[in-house]
């Protein structure tokens, strides 16, 4: 059985579902409870499993995810949730130092299970304070796993794997997508998700493994690595411009599927790497970094990355930062020439 | 309190506090050793709260009591208008409206010295920069992000900053700024200017670790900051009281030796004399105050929010009973200003509020350029 969902829906319906599983799991965050999260992702679950399983925070992150540290160290499974990505930095010391360190310092004796929910991305206007992927800064520390999800079916089974993981999960949530897959046309109306095959997701209990990508579109020409928003928005410039690209979601970060990257780069011999984050340090460095690792000898073309400015997101002019159809079509018709 | 009280920047100088008072204050180990903590008796908590309770609403002029009418009068159909623009889709993303809350940023700045006494806040700034004279074409022209805006469109509502009026914020993270109040409180004590910084944060802001150890330090180094509450009662969706285990903010700094004053924010006169009772302390070099201004927002926390945590009677018992504006125009019915001069007041505001949408439409966005200046002083 299965139904259409958004991502909202679906992140919704795999809280639900890891709530009725099991009663170490608790959600909290600001807003999460009585009003069900600014973007919606808990609406109902306090009705639904009370006060003292959701339950609304103050505006305190670096104690949210301090708290949530603890709880988990003493079995539970707290799934805090921080409102958007870019408030997520007081809590940061909590994360680097006590959530991803936790395991390795206690020899494995304790361990952190949380799962940090957060929307992340631009492409709503937000400007510098509500629009930034700051994947890079959580793919860089020891002892945490960073997972993006960029469809409804992915987001349930992903969240769901998250939540029963026994290490530290950073969950960035495409914000963008929410509501509708987003190809980069943004004076388009918002298409639904109802009209996209990705929608379609099982009921019930179901995962989708951490460190496993998917090959969203086989192809011959060229291996685009993509993940969140920008596997809809590549895809579809691939489309337009009839490149026969082989489009790979990552899906999770850390732990990463090499060997689905390593097998696409040596078929295509063309890796073009497309992010949203500003460009240096940017996750996709490290990617462009271990394709030349692997697959040195089968690239014909220098690696090409596709990513935001390193400035910081503007409130105007959203579109030129964006890394939108016109960037990719370019560095598409870079590498496949020859 | 003399209605002269306020102070003006031709000599800074003159209220400045002893020169090298902030190496002064930086604690001497010896010193902390030997001599015994200040005792409770010698404490002034509650002592500004009592002044304030004996003087409550502060002597306005006719001619003073008009103008913050006007001032408060100008960020209401500031905001009113930029709700229509939002609608409209010429504003996007993220706005505030201050609608509501205006005698405070109008009673408070009133009293400080504006572009020489700083001013710091977070998202919900429109009020705070039109109270601090900010013209307002350049405020509406940065929420429709064109190049014309205070921060050239790069920055949107939540953005936005002016050294000229000592301005400095404008920040989109919750409770973030309080801390730079406290620098900016530092630098005005070093260079000795006589200046005093005024920090803004909400009930929800009031929640974040960053704050207390703000007040730490501002206490520690005797810092010349008002920190300013401004509790509407809720931190976006979340009511204060389900929120906050002390919901008296003023009594949040005591365990810091910060004097604390609980202010109806409803009634500009009220808080522009306590605003009186802070700054004189602040500015005798006694350290900081923590005011709370008791204040509600008639809108959503933000445009996307429909406020459903709360009833629309509550809303509209305090629009009804206790709208600052409203106070204010039958205050000065009262004493006998005509109506037709609260009438040209109203119809000035709304020409230069219509001035203001207008330039802010048809201003171009930004050049494209513009995208990698002020990133670092550097080009690259």
């Amino acid at each position: 059985m299965s139904r259409r969902m958004t991502m909202i829906e679906a992140i919704n319906d795999a809280l639900d579902v890891t709530m009725g599983r099991d009663p170490a799991v608790v959600i909290m965050g600001e807003d999460v409870g009585y009003f069900g999260g600014v973007f919606r992702a808990t609406a109902g679950l306090q009705k639904k499993y009370g006060k003292t399983r959701v339950f609304d925070t103050p505006i305190s992150e670096c104690g949210i995810i301090g708290v949530a540290v603890g709880m988990g160290a003493y079995g539970l499974r707290p799934v805090p949730e921080i409102q958007f990505a870019d408030y997520i930095y007081p809590g940061l010391d909590q994360l680097v130092s006590e959530a991803a360190r936790l395991r390795y310092r206690s020899a494995g004796e304790f361990i952190a299970p949380l799962t940090v929910r957060s929307p992340f991305g631009g492409g709503i206007f937000g400007g510098q304070t509500h629009s930034q992927s700051p994947e890079a800064l959580f793919t860089h520390v020891a002892g945490l796993k960073t997972v993006i999800p960029s469809n409804p079916h992915d987001a349930k089974g992903l969240l769901i794997a998250a939540i029963e993981d026994n290490d530290p999960v950073i969950f960035f949530e495409p914000k963008r997508i929410y509501n509708g897959p987003f190809t980069g046309a943004y004076d388009r109306p918002v298409e639904p998700w109802n009209k996209h095959a990705d929608s379609e997701v099982p009921e019930g209990y179901y995962t989708v493994p951490l460190g496993k990508a998917r090959v969203v579109r086989e192809g011959e020409a060229v291996t685009v690595l993509a993940y969140g928003t920008m596997v809809h928005v590549a895809h579809a410039v691939c489309l337009d411009k009839g490149v026969d690209a082989e489009v790979i979601d990552l899906r999770t970060l850390v732990p990463l599927d090499i060997e689905t990257i390593r097998a696409s780069v040596r078929k295509t011999g063309r890796c073009m790497i497309v992010h949203e984050a500003t460009r240096t340090g940017g996750f996709g460095a490290e990617l462009s970094a271990l394709v030349q690792e692997h697959c040195f000898y089968d690239l014909e073309v220098p690696i090409e990355r596709v990513t935001g400015f390193d400035t910081p997101y503007p409130h105007s002019l959203e579109w030129a930062y964006f890394p939108g159809a016109v960037r990719i079509g370019e560095a598409l018709d870079r590498i496949s020439k020859d | 309190m003399a209605k002269s009280a306020r102070p003006r920047a031709a000599n800074p100088r003159s209220s400045a506090p002893k020169p090298a008072a902030v190496a002064a204050s930086v604690p001497d180990v010896s010193a902390a050793l030997s001599s015994p903590v200040e005792d409770d008796a010698t404490f002034a908590l509650r002592s500004l709260q009592q002044a304030h309770a004996n003087n409550k609403r502060y002597d306005a002029s006719d001619a003073e009591l008009l103008k913050f009418y006007e001032q408060m009068v100008l960020i209401r159909r500031f905001e009113e208008k930029a709700g229509q623009l939002y609608g409209l889709g010429l504003i996007g993303g993220f706005c505030h409206l201050y609608i509501g809350q205006e005698a405070v940023a109008v009673g408070l700045q009133s009293a400080l010295n504006e572009g020489h006494d700083s001013v710091i806040t977070g998202y919900r700034d429109h009020g705070h920069m039109l109270a601090y004279g900010i013209d307002p074409k350049v405020i509406m022209a940065e929420l429709t992000g064109r190049g014309a805006g205070i921060s050239r469109g790069k920055g949107g509502s939540m953005h936005m900053f002016s050294t000229e009026h000592k301005f400095y914020g404008g920040h989109g993270i919750v409770g973030a700024q309080v801390s730079l109040g406290a620098g900016l409180a530092f630098a005005h004590k070093y260079r000795e200017d006589g200046g005093v910084c005024m920090a803004y944060f909400g009930d929800g802001a009031a929640n974040q670790g960053q704050v207390y150890e703000t007040f730490n330090m501002a206490a520690l180094w005797k810092l010349p900051i008002v920190f300013v509450v401004e509790n509407n009662g809720y931190a976006m969706g979340t009511a204060v009281k389900r929120g906050s285990a002390e919901t008296h903010f003023y009594r949040r700094g005591t365990a810091f030796r910060i004097p604390g004053m609980p202010v109806n924010g409803m009634d500009v006169l009220e808080v522009r004399q306590a605003a009186e009772v802070a700054l004189e302390y602040v500015r005798g070099g006694n350290g900081p105050v923590l005011m709370e201004l008791n204040t509600y927002r008639y809108r959503g926390h933000s445009m996307s929010d429909p406020a459903k945590y709360r009833s629309r009677e509550e809303v509209q018992e305090m629009r009804d009973k206790h709208d600052p504006i409203e106070g204010a125009k039958q205050e000065l019915l009262k004493r006998g200003v005509s109506e037709d001069a609260i009438k040209d007041i109203d119809k000035k505001i709304r020409q230069q509020v219509a001035q203001a949408a207008d330039f802010a439409e048809s201003s171009p966005e930004p050049d494209m350029a513009e995208l990698y200046t002020d990133v670092l002083v550097e080009t690259y």
